[in-house]
């Protein structure tokens, strides 16, 4: 990719992602009273994060709707290894690792059966 | 104190900035084989800070769309910034000025917000610049690494690095859901509306970045309706 095309690419996506962090957090300084809000606003990360592994982590390792399932399943044990860990109380780099290493090990098994 | 605030988060940092070192090694990786030099990859992570928003940016790069098309795919998958910064706005302590808030809200990722969020009391922005320090440098560093020699890695381990990402998302989402009815309904409902708007037809043609802030405000507000209690009844 030419710099001439890069360069407008990179600008609108740095300033679009830096107001829409800044501009809420700056302009608002105001206490939130209603409770419904503030316990909306606390549930809201939950959900995002939720939407965009639910079913996204599926695909995560090459599988493509109709093609070989083997990545399907190793994705599948690395999300339940994952899983295992982080219901363990486990940080955000041990749950990462175990799901990488849940991956490998599903891998390493289709290698193994052929 | 101060120091001990900058330390604190500087610690606090740490973790989130190794997870990151891998999920933007795999970044990296995948900028370079859509059509990125490193130095192009490093940038987009520098100025970018985002995992998601970066993925669809460079995909849309590579098909040389337009200019508008990249700004709005951006604004809505990265619109659960917009929650969360107004979310951390109710944790600001009485010095975070305009400047500090405006410092600060380059790196508000996904994880950074969840580990502020999760402190009791009031934030400083002592405590918030050491939280930013570990996972700026992580992201953009993995980044470099991936562009620069993930292509030296074999195919087993880049196939299993492609999780990585997730498996953080799953550490922050899953243990509060175990602990918190309330948080467990939310995730509930946002999991089931995100397979519903995948896999259903006519609501499958929602694009993916749409999917998830229909989700996000769904799922929040029926959780908020059912337990208004929100943070309080999580703790």
């Amino acid at each position: 990719m030419s710099w001439s095309s890069f360069v407008p690419y990179l600008l609108v996506m740095a300033l679009v992602t830096y107001l829409i962090r800044m501009l809420p957090l700056t302009l608002f300084r105001r206490p939130i009273r209603s409770r419904f809000i503030r316990s909306f606003l606390y549930y809201v990360p939950y959900a995002v994060l939720t939407a965009m592994t639910i079913p996204d982590i599926l695909y995560a390792t090459g599988y493509t709707s109709g093609g070989d399932t083997k990545p399907l399943w190793c994705a599948l044990f690395g999300l339940i290894t994952a899983c295992f860990f982080a219901w363990k109380d486990k940080g955000l780099l041990t749950v990462a690792v175990a799901a990488c290493c849940g991956v490998a090990a599903a891998q390493a098994f289709f290698l193994l059966i052929g | 104190m101060k120091k001990a605030d900058f330390v604190k988060g500087l610690k606090h940092g740490v973790p989130i900035g190794l997870g990151y070192l891998s999920v933007s090694f795999a970044f990296g990786i995948q900028a370079v084989a859509s059509g990125l030099t490193p130095l192009m990859a490093v940038l987009v992570s520098m100025t970018n800070v985002t995992s998601a928003g970066q993925l669809a940016g460079i995909t849309l790069m590579s098909q040389l769309a337009p200019l508008s098309e990249v700004a709005l795919t951006q604004l809505t998958i990265n619109l659960r910034y917009a929650l969360m910064s107004l979310s951390l706005s109710q944790k600001m302590g009485s010095e975070m000025n305009a400047l500090r808030r405006m410092i600060f809200s380059f790196c508000n990722t996904d994880e950074i917000f969840a580990v502020a969020s999760s402190q009791p009391g009031k934030l400083g922005h002592h405590y918030l610049y050491g939280l930013m320090v570990a996972p700026y440098i992580g992201w953009s560093l993995g980044t470099l690494l991936g562009a620069v020699a993930g292509t030296l890695l074999p195919l087993f381990v880049r196939t299993a690095l492609g999780i990585a990402i997730y498996g953080m998302f799953l550490a922050i989402v899953i243990p509060p859901s175990r602990k918190a009815s309330n948080v467990r309904l939310v995730v509930i409902i946002s999991a089931v509306l995100s397979i519903a708007l995948r896999y259903l037809p006519v609501l499958k043609s929602i694009s993916s970045g749409y999917a998830i802030i229909l989700c996000a405000l769904t799922a929040s507000a029926i959780g908020a309706w059912l337990h208004p209690a929100g943070e309080e009844g999580a703790q």
